[in-house]
């Protein structure tokens, strides 16, 4: 046992090392900081905390990223249910996995000015819709303009799902796949219809699955500032203003101590509910 | 694929709808998101051979806000290589900067290995009390958004003087601890019985990790570098807080700079930007659906 210990020390030492000098020491003096003034450093208790809970960008930005990351999860996790379960049936599921997958691969910088021509006002999307409504007949030209309104936070939660989608039908399927075929058998001999057996022998057996699949959207929604940023610039549209952006703004402004302030109630929170996810989990497998 | 997945599929799971039509439906709506998902990669390469003149032409509302609509030809009416010519001949800043993207991935890659792999090697194989907690820590880490521990980084790398170096975009990179759950995950697959019957042999534990760890466990490690190459050619948040000089920028913070007058320069520049992570993806994509799953973080 007392080798063991050595031998994990010797191998952990170097990235524990680097977690300490680049993340752990420097988040304490965050943490000091978040106390203090910015220029002069002198002691302020909590008012770098009143600060910015007074503060209506702040407070927008809390609340924009909370709907954003309320909505673009659950959204993603259905549709790559979506698309996974009935990809599970086929025998050759490669191709439209890589298909699926190709977004992921394209980096956001490339991709940010067909965006823009999709979303302008006189863009791809209006020309298509203004198309199908002089096919139709039903309705006249479109020219909203979805990066300057509030349909823009339509267009990041588009542009996240349109990224984020092939990674979880992989997951989905690698769950699915997991499942001893033998279940589903034996369910089917029962008389389990096809919708049954989904709901009572498919979906109860990907709960591991459906952990990590949250967890990884998760940390790729904070992502999503590259495409906010990169089509609507520091300072866009109130609907799509998030919690990426105000950090950012107060870098650039040299506002550390709101920054401190802010980072620290931002990475505590995460903190706890990382920790509760972790405990359900533990909990889930026990 | 393995065989037992192979074997799984060609049973097939059967749930109901069965039938050639159905079938063939199923495949169209699934593969109709393909569509929308090449749809900008066939945008920037038609773009791309489109000279000045006809890019005018079908942006003209972009440019000179007048009505209608913009508009696009799959097919350039001239095609010409007008816009190839010029970015690789004619302007040396973009390879540097491409040369820049490609230093910088190329030492976050190698520095996420040679420190993330025997931590996950430490985590994997010797279970020690303080292990589990710190692995929880660990994905804590892993989750936190890079704005949390921007003012973080900026300190540290102020104190060490890094700030608009290269090194401040790849040193804290090196110890991200993503990385580790990756190559945990192909470290998790090797049988514990392997490493009881070399320790018995007399193999040390650095032997040990070198010798069946890292050749056992390469699929965890190339699945690192598969997906650490598309995140980091991708890097946009940490060049541009701590990167002030344009010349150490990457590709990816410099691309959109370029203005919609020089829409063909953008397209082109776009293009050549993804062929190294078309490339990747083509070439790893066992390692990126690998790694994938292995970011399971299960213990």
């Amino acid at each position: 046992m007392k080798k063991n210990r050595r031998a994990f020390l010797i191998f952990m030492a170097p990235s524990f090392l680097g977690v300490a000098v680049f993340v752990i020491i420097p988040f304490m003096d965050v943490f000091r900081r978040s106390f203090t003034t910015a220029v002069t450093g002198k002691f302020t208790g909590i008012a770098n905390y009143k600060t910015i809970f007074e503060n209506q960008a702040f407070l927008t930005a809390v609340i924009n990223t909370f709907r954003f990351t309320l909505v673009c999860i659950p959204l993603l996790v259905l549709i790559g249910f979506l698309i996974a379960l009935p990809l599970s049936r086929f025998k050759n599921a490669g191709l439209l996995k890589s298909i699926y997958l190709f977004p992921l691969a394209m980096p956001t910088a490339t991709i940010v000015i067909v965006w823009k021509m999709v979303f302008y006002k006189q863009g791809f999307l209006n020309l298509l819709l203004t198309k199908a409504g002089m096919w139709t007949g039903l309705w006249g030209e479109f020219h909203t303009d979805y990066l300057g309104t509030k349909a823009a936070f339509w267009v990041l939660i588009c542009s996240y799902i349109w990224k984020n989608t092939g990674y979880t039908v992989v997951l989905w399927l690698a769950g699915i796949l997991g499942i001893p075929e033998e279940l589903l058998d034996a369910a089917k001999v029962d008389g389990a219809g096809s919708f049954k057996r989904v709901w009572y022998i498919i979906l109860p057996n990907l709960k591991g699955t459906l952990y990590t699949i949250v967890i990884l959207s998760f940390l790729n929604s904070f992502k999503i500032y590259r495409e906010a940023y990169l089509v609507a610039g520091a300072y866009p549209h109130k609907s799509i203003y998030l919690l990426q952006h105000i950090f950012n703004n107060w870098y650039v402004n040299l506002e550390f101590d709101k920054m401190a302030a802010a980072a620290v109630c931002t990475g505590t929170f995460l903190f706890i509910v990382i920790l509760l996810l972790q405990k359900i989990w533990d909990r889930d497998e026990a | 694929m393995t065989e037992e997945n192979r074997s799984k599929k060609k049973k097939g799971r059967g749930f109901g709808l069965a039938g050639g039509i159905k079938k063939a439906v199923t495949i169209i709506a699934l593969a109709l998101p393909g569509i929308v998902v090449f749809f900008p990669v066939i945008i920037l390469f038609t773009g791309s051979f489109m000279d000045r003149y006809e890019l005018k032409q079908y942006l003209n509302p972009v440019f000179a806000e007048s009505m209608g609509f913009i508009s696009w030809k799959f097919m350039p009416n001239y095609p010409s290589f007008e816009n190839y010519k010029k970015l690789l001949f004619f302007m040396p800043q973009f390879f540097i900067l491409f040369w820049n993207s490609v230093k910088m991935v190329a030492c976050i890659l190698i520095g996420q290995i040679l420190i993330g792999v025997p931590a996950a090697w430490a985590f994997a194989v010797y279970k020690v009390r303080a292990g589990k907690a710190l692995f929880a820590f660990y994905v804590v880490l892993m989750l936190l958004p890079f704005q949390v521990t921007m003012l973080s980084n900026y300190l540290v790398l102020n104190r060490l003087s890094l700030l608009n170096t290269q090194y401040a975009v790849i040193l804290p990179a090196v110890f991200s601890t993503f990385p580790i759950f990756l190559s945990y995950g192909g470290f998790r697959s090797i049988p514990a019985q392997l490493f009881e019957a070399a320790r018995i042999d007399g193999a040390s534990e650095f032997v040990i990790f070198l010798k069946a760890g890292i050749p056992l466990g390469k699929s965890g490690i190339l699945s690192t570098i598969v997906l650490g190459f598309l995140e980091y050619w991708n890097m946009m948040e940490q060049p541009m807080a701590f990167l002030d000089e344009k010349a150490l920028w990457p590709l990816s913070l410099y691309l959109p700079e370029i203005t919609w007058v020089q829409a063909g320069y953008a397209f082109c520049a776009s293009f050549i930007t993804l062929i190294p992570a078309a490339f990747v993806f083509v070439m790893g994509q066992d390692y990126l659906e690998q790694g994938i799953i292995y970011s399971g973080l299960k213990e």
